[in-house]
């Protein structure tokens, strides 16, 4: 079942008098547990898919579904409860709260949840022991490596359990061995809780990990190819 | 969390958070501090004039207020001491009063006084001049040729303790009646004015030189709860004649006074709010500094899904924390001063003149009301968050895509 489905999805953004097609038709259908890349050249419309995946924008025309919800006639509000629910974000400048340690950055979503105090704090530490953060729960993001914070951000993403994970050029401030450790540990979440895991990425290495790869360019999908094994 | 969130972002700009908070702790002090100079100023006001003879209730003859001459005066007091006698509470003083236009001279000047004719015990427990001699002695009811004379009339006699004095006035029958007195004591009182006007004679000097025989002007009372006032007034006025006898309560007797202090009520929340205006641009300021500084921040927070009803909160209680602390520490720092000041209060002699033509006292005692206490903290609390919304509306209203991708 498909836990993605966009449906000729256009979006242009307008910059003074000049329109820029950032997606232009895309029609796409990803299932529960994928381990998708969307790859391409700056300016191809990957960030643009991610954002309206995600309810952060809205697409101009199309239909874009996501865990049954249609995301074209949802209010703000909706929205704002669908992201708090049903999607983790992860970006690439990490963006943490720097003024809250890395417990307290990833139980500040299940604080939006309503979760009582004790079980977020069980599950916080629960998800950054997993991310190999152990005894680094006290620490505030300017007293953790990059690698670290975009760590603690992948925990932060996945601790309530969302349906899917968007993750924008997730290694694109980090070298490749620390890079190549996140991309492990999203893979090891993927495959213990099937969250489905979307990325935007132009890192080869990322690519070489995701198991189903679509390219765009100009706004299309010039290619979706799912890896064997 | 979301307090300690908000508790954390305004210490991230330490030193904006410290010039707004000095600007909330200004404010509020300045609130309580000059709210308790200008209650000092009133109270006192209020203070000086039951205390210059007229008390907390008066009663007089029916039309003595719209003509006070003698032949207005209160014939038998024995029904008036008989009723006060039934209605005054137990811990109430009063005391009777003549009180008429005379021409006070001397060898050198001559002058325009009142004439106070008291009962020296009784006087001394309701107004100021009790304890207001500064030179010779008080009155004592043997004193049928001695008086009391304030400080500024003897200067303006060129005269002394032991000289004479001459009252001339006009008796029952309408004749010129005059009587020397000598000098037994010299007053000073909170007003110059005070001292120039009034004269003290005994009660029975008074009456013999009028020819009043037992007549009186006035009784005034003075309550231990001033509060009462109203509701003694009532209760004396349906125990008196009401076509023999007036009965008034200060509010009455001193309508500027009241006037006055309904103005300070007005003067002082005025003031309140043109504190608050200023105060309200540096809260306004600093929260929109701070709003646009983090514009990627609550991207972030929107797309992690916070409703915008949230963001404004979380703007809110930032401002919520500036405003507590400030206001914490500007009314610490507003009752200390008060408490400062309390023993010796502002002495303003230097200005004596002009604080007279204004009606004020030479010392201004801080009277801290909890009322204004309450008006101003309400004030700076309830106007700080309405003035902290525009920010906060506008932290809200940031779409997630633009606020990220915000440098």
């Amino acid at each position: 079942m498909a836990i993605v489905k966009c449906t000729n999805v256009k979006k242009t953004y307008r910059q003074n008098t000049v329109a820029v097609k950032a997606l232009n038709g895309v029609s796409l259908s990803i299932k529960k547990g994928e381990f998708t890349a969307i790859a391409g050249p700056s300016g191809s419309g990957k960030t643009t898919l991610l954002n309206i995946i995600g309810g952060l924008d809205s697409a101009d025309s199309g239909r874009v579904v996501v865990d049954g919800n249609v995301l074209n006639t949802m209010r703000q509000s909706q929205l704002a409860q669908l992201r708090l629910y049903d999607v983790g974000f992860v970006f690439q400048a990490y963006n943490l709260i720097p003024v809250l340690s890395a417990q307290e950055n990833v139980e500040f979503v299940m604080l939006l949840q309503g979760v009582p105090p004790a079980e977020r704090r069980e599950r916080a530490r629960a998800i950054l022991d997993e991310v190999d953060l152990r005894g680094m729960y006290n620490r505030r993001p300017a007293e953790l490596s990059g690698g670290q914070q975009q760590r603690v951000a992948v925990a932060r993403s996945i601790v309530s359990d969302p349906s899917i994970v968007l993750a924008d050029e997730p290694t694109a401030n980090l070298d490749s061995k620390t890079g190549a450790s996140l991309l492990e540990i999203m893979e090891a979440m993927n495959k213990k809780k099937q969250v489905t895991f979307i990325f935007s990425t132009h890192d080869k290495m990322v690519m070489d990990y995701a198991r189903r790869l679509i390219y765009l360019r100009d706004g299309r999908i010039v290619e979706d190819k799912v890896r064997k094994g | 969390m979301f307090f300690q969130l908000g508790w954390r972002n305004i210490w991230r700009n330490r030193r904006r958070t410290l010039v707004i908070l000095t600007a909330v702790v200004i404010g509020v002090w300045s609130m309580i501090f000059l709210g308790a100079l200008m209650r000092g100023i009133a109270d006192q006001f209020v203070r000086n004039g039951i205390a210059t003879l007229t008390g907390h209730i008066q009663v007089h003859h029916q039309g003595y207020r719209s003509d006070p001459a003698v032949q207005n005066s209160i014939e038998h007091p024995a029904t008036v001491k008989a009723a006060l006698t039934a209605v005054l509470p137990p811990d109430a003083r009063w005391a009777p009063r003549v009180r008429v236009s005379a021409v006070a001279s001397n060898a050198r000047h001559s002058t325009g006084v009142t004439m106070v004719g008291i009962d020296p015990p009784r006087e001394a427990a309701i107004s100021f001049i009790g304890g207001a001699i500064t030179e010779g002695r008080y009155l004592r009811d043997e004193d049928v040729y001695g008086i009391l004379v304030g400080k500024a009339l003897l200067k303006k006699f060129e005269t002394h303790v032991g000289y004479k004095l001459v009252l001339m006035s006009q008796d029952t029958e309408g004749e010129i009646a005059s009587r020397a007195f000598r000098i037994v004591g010299v007053y000073r009182a909170e007003m110059e004015t005070t001292e120039r006007q009034f004269v003290f004679v005994t009660m029975s000097a008074a009456q013999q030189m009028l020819k009043l025989h037992t007549g009186i002007s006035e009784v005034a009372i003075l309550l231990a709860v001033p509060g009462e006032a109203r509701q003694v007034a009532d209760t004396l006025r349906a125990e008196l004649p009401a076509d023999e006898y007036e009965v008034n309560t200060w509010q009455e007797l001193l309508p500027m006074v009241t006037a006055i202090m309904k103005i300070y009520d007005w003067f002082i929340y005025l003031w309140f709010l043109v504190v608050f205006i200023a105060m309200g641009f540096g809260i306004v300021n600093t929260t929109l500094m701070a709003v646009f500084e983090r514009i990627k921040e609550f991207g972030l927070l929107k797309a992690l899904g916070m409703k915008p009803s949230w963001i404004v909160r979380g703007v809110l209680i930032e401002s919520f924390c500036l405003l507590i602390l400030g206001m914490a520490i500007g009314n610490v720092a507003g009752f200390v001063s008060v408490l400062a000041l309390s023993g010796t209060g502002i002495d303003l002699s230097a200005l004596a003149a002009g604080m007279e033509y204004w009606g004020m006292s030479r010392v201004i005692y801080p009277h801290i009301l909890g009322t204004d206490v309450m008006m101003a903290n309400l004030v700076v609390f309830i106007l700080g968050l309405v003035v902290s919304l525009y920010p906060a509306v506008k932290a809200a209203r940031f779409t997630p895509v633009e606020a990220l991708a915000h440098t």
